[in-house]
């Protein structure tokens, strides 16, 4: 196999941040091809600063090189500048281990966390060389698959991707390897291998289902071919018997992220409507304590970090917070120069002292998401965060030194007003006046997005804002903020939000869309610099189909929806509730410590929380006045101790 | 204690910055849970100091770097742990202790060698490019500084150049000794100035210059190095 670098280098002269295609970083390996094994090509589609610290990437890099059948290297999408400079050179798409071209991989196996990365998908199976279309390519081909929490909604990409995995990725993608592992060993054709795969438990074949239309309307997602009904995804019981990424990747350049992360819990029952990640994620599961101890303390002698995070959707949650935290401050190797951070802090005092506790070096900004601007709005979203809450935590957080405080929130919610978009700035400027008691200068910054409606969520059926309104909101906030001393208001470009709605709700028409976008140079579409939305809406005029249809219409119960073949566990029935609880103002309480509202997440995957007290943690009511004396009538696993 | 290191970048890590080294560093020092002092103050990070930046794309086997240490550590013994917990091509080659009161690298390194690869360029022809800029009363160089063009005569800078055949296959090799004050010339700018492409550069020593001799910024003050190229100026 040869290497493709001497052809490489030649170009690094030329282009920006060239490192990021040199790999080299602790903890990558060399793996071993053997040409019985399967090779799989882990890729992100943004660019190596964005995708390298991705952790379910890492986490997938280790199981499978730990695998002899398996080998596994990595990619992200070049820069524009050297996209250009390998057209131009004939190069193509290369691994960072043994820089061997993507078409000598038997996977490309994507991740898909970002909606606006779609189009670079494309650019990268262009780029190796394949067809991008999945019913184009031939036997002997590289596979290309995708995961993440964009597969959960697959069909905009179903044109391209060969199979999407949903949910956590460590048990399927060795039960992937086996598959492709003996239909190599027996020469089988490639429709025989995707009918294989189709038979694995979370994995769905869309060259397998037929998308029907009646009258512009999807109809149903039909299988063929023996393909199962509906794909379920895939949960792992116990994240104590994966205590990965072992050996964290340590880059040679600066990239976001740039420490030790450590993940603390998956999933997440605090049931935020609008957030997808919490409802595709469930249920909890906790890392036990004394493992998040063992790999913070391995993770920084061998890395070399002095800042760790504790990862995971709500980490003031984690049962195990107090001991994880203490035992990296006591710990005298680490005096006073390694920070630990809490990247998803809970709006509460409690959270604000062991905030800060852990922040004694390297203080920066303290950052709280009450998303909504008034307590009816935050009933509506379910983020049951009461105004006393936020103040109280605020008042803590300047008391204990800190000058800068970021809030983020969310405009173009379901059933929001102007009074609610209002609310943002007279929380942002009670929490000013607040800080002036402590400080004479303090800022307080108030970063809004458009929200975007996602798929398996509550409010998959709310139309989302358009452009037009989201901005007319932002010029509201513009307006009331204007002569705030000590408030910034930061905003989302709505255009972008705009082109994010198509792709997160769209059905498998999408496809031309984004090929279209892709055709027309659409890449980095995340990038503001690269940003277009005119590409957007020329290639849905192209296709026939209209923003309105897509993104700004209201779905009412008997649509169907473009996922419903998909299940990340949630029922459809609970979702429709819980949208109309959101209708109604309805918040609903944390099913950690609470009856179990029967969502279908634990009972139909036949898994519970599993956490290491029934006793919810201090300040764990988040101020909600949430009843917590019933804890311990729940169903919940307590997690076993595990080194 | 203050330690001087010398180190070399070479292969493929020489496409990284001066500020990516400076970040490996730090880790490799936290990874060898060596005793490097700390800043005071909100934000505490190591104490080192790097001379010169190395141009990214350029490899060198004369960087150095400055330590300081809380606790005494031996020499010999520093540069034993630290190589292999720096990444691939980043090597100590050596390191002393620094008398109190050293002044930094900064303020004491007067000039640098290159030996800079001209693949395409036939020796004669870099010889004749040499000769007609050794004989150049000024050679403006255009760069580029905070978004604003800006044109240096960089001519005063070059203390020496010289043409020589290849070391392997075709074209040949400029070996240029360059002043650091008041600011380095990059090999970019030697291109400019020669009018010509050149390939990949490596920094092969810098030095201090006291009483016309040149001395190595490690502490071997008896011991001039190699003889200077004949002076061009």
């Amino acid at each position: 196999m040869t290497s493709l670098w001497p052809r490489i280098e030649p170009l690094l002269a030329r282009v920006t941040k060239p490192a990021r295609y040199i790999g080299g970083e602790l903890g990558a390996r060399q793996p071993d091809h053997r040409p019985d094994g399967v090779a799989w090509l882990l890729l992100y589609p943004d660019t190596y600063e964005i995708g390298l610290p991705n952790q379910g990437l890492q986490i997938l890099y280790e199981i499978l090189n730990e695998r002899p059948d398996a080998a596994a290297e990595r990619a992200y999408a070049p820069w524009t500048d050297m996209e250009a400079e390998m057209r131009g050179a004939g190069v193509p798409l290369f691994s960072l281990e043994t820089f061997r071209p993507a078409a000598d991989f038997d996977v490309l196996a994507f991740n898909l966390s970002a909606e606006l990365t779609y189009t670079n998908v494309l650019n990268l199976v262009d780029l190796a060389g394949l067809p991008v279309r999945a019913g184009e390519r031939r036997d002997g081909q590289p596979f290309v698959l995708a995961g993440g929490h964009c597969a959960f909604n697959p069909e905009p990409l179903a044109d391209f991707v060969d199979a999407f995995v949903l949910g956590d990725g460590e048990e399927v993608v060795g039960e992937i390897t086996e598959v492709l592992h003996r239909a190599k060993a027996e020469g089988r054709a490639r429709v025989e291998v995707l009918q294989r795969l189709a038979a694995v438990a979370g994995v769905y074949v869309p060259q397998l289902y037929e998308a029907c239309f009646e009258g512009g309307r999807l109809t149903g997602v039909v299988p063929r071919a023996g393909a199962p009904d509906r794909v379920e995804k895939r949960v792992i019981g116990d994240l104590g018997a994966w205590p990965y990424p072992k050996q964290q990747l340590v880059p040679l350049v600066e990239v976001v992220h740039d420490r030790l992360n450590v993940e603390v819990f998956r999933g997440c029952t605090r049931g935020c409507r609008f957030c997808q990640a919490g409802m595709i994620t469930r249920p909890v599961r906790e890392r036990p304590a004394e493992q998040v101890d063992d790999m913070v303390k391995r993770g920084l002698a061998r890395t070399g970090y002095d800042e760790v995070a504790l990862t995971s959707l709500s980490t003031a949650d984690f049962s195990g917070i107090e001991s994880a935290v203490s035992s990296v401050i006591n710990d005298p190797e680490c005096s006073g120069q390694v920070s630990v951070s809490l990247p998803s802090l809970r709006v509460d005092a409690f959270t604000v002292g062991i905030a800060a506790e852990i922040q004694k070096v390297r203080r920066t900004g303290l950052t709280f998401a009450p998303e909504g601007g008034t307590w009816r709005m935050r009933q509506v979203i379910n983020k049951l965060i009461r105004e006393e809450d936020l103040y109280a935590a605020v008042d803590a957080a300047f008391a204990q030194g800190w000058r800068r405080v970021k809030l983020y929130f969310l405009i173009g919610l379901p059933t929001e007003t102007d009074e609610d978009v209002l609310g943002i700035v007279r929380l942002a400027r009670d929490c000013v006046e607040i800080g002036r008691r402590h400080h004479s200068s303090v800022t307080v910054t108030a970063s809004v997005g458009g929200f975007v409606p996602k798929p398996q969520t509550p409010f998959q059926w709310f139309g989302q804002n358009p452009p037009h309104e989201l901005q007319r909101k932002v010029n509201l906030l513009k307006d009331a903020a204007r002569g705030v001393r000590g408030l910034t208001l930061r905003w989302h470009d709505p255009a972008a939000t705009t082109a994010e709605g198509l792709v997160s709700r769209g059905d498998r028409r999408m496809g031309a869309v984004i090929e279209h976008v892709w055709r027309a140079g659409g890449t980095f579409q995340e990038w503001s610099e690269q940003f277009d939305l005119g590409l957007w809406s020329a290639a849905m005029e192209a296709a026939g189909l209209t923003f309105e249809d897509v993104v700004f219409r209201h779905r009412d119960a008997e649509e169907v929806l473009a996922w419903d073949h998909l299940s990340a566990g949630l029922h459809r029935d609970f979702l429709w509730q819980d949208w109309q609880d959101a209708l109604a103002q309805h918040g609903l309480e944390d099913c950690r410590w609470t009856p179990c509202y029967d969502c279908g997440a634990c009972t139909g995957l036949g898994v519970e929380h599993v956490v290491a007290s029934a006793l919810p943690p201090a300040g764990g009511s988040q101020g909600t006045g949430q009843d917590l004396s019933r804890a311990g009538a729940v169903p919940v696993r307590l997690v076993e101790a595990r080194a | 204690m203050r330690l001087r290191v010398r180190f070399a970048k070479l292969g493929r890590v020489r496409w990284t910055s001066h500020r990516d080294v400076a970040r490996m560093w730090e880790r490799a020092l936290r990874r060898g849970g060596l005793p490097v002092a700390y800043t005071e103050g909100f934000s505490p990070r190591p104490q080192l100091s790097f001379g010169l930046a190395l141009p990214t794309g350029c490899e060198s086997t004369a960087e150095y770097l400055d330590v300081s240490l809380r606790d005494d550590v031996d020499p010999g013994t520093f540069a034993g742990l630290l190589s292999p917990l720096l990444p691939e091509g980043v090597d100590v080659r050596a390191a002393a202790v620094l008398a109190p009161g050293t002044p930094s690298l900064q303020e004491v390194v007067d000039g640098c060698a290159w030996d800079v690869d001209v693949p395409d360029v036939d020796v004669d022809v870099l010889a004749a490019a040499v000769a007609r800029a050794l004989a150049s009363p000024s050679l403006p160089v255009e760069r580029e500084r905070k978004g604003r063009r800006q044109v240096d005569d960089v001519r005063s800078a070059l203390l020496a150049l010289e043409a020589h055949p290849a070391a392997h296959g075709r074209g040949s090799r400029l070996v240029a000794e360059v002043s650091t004050r008041p600011r380095g010339v990059r090999p970019a700018e030697l291109a400019a100035a020669l009018g010509l492409e050149l390939g990949a550069a490596r920094r092969t020593c810098q030095w201090i210059e006291r009483d016309g001799a040149r001395l190595e910024p490690l502490e071997v003050p008896d011991e001039p190095l190699a003889p200077a190229l004949g002076r061009a100026s």
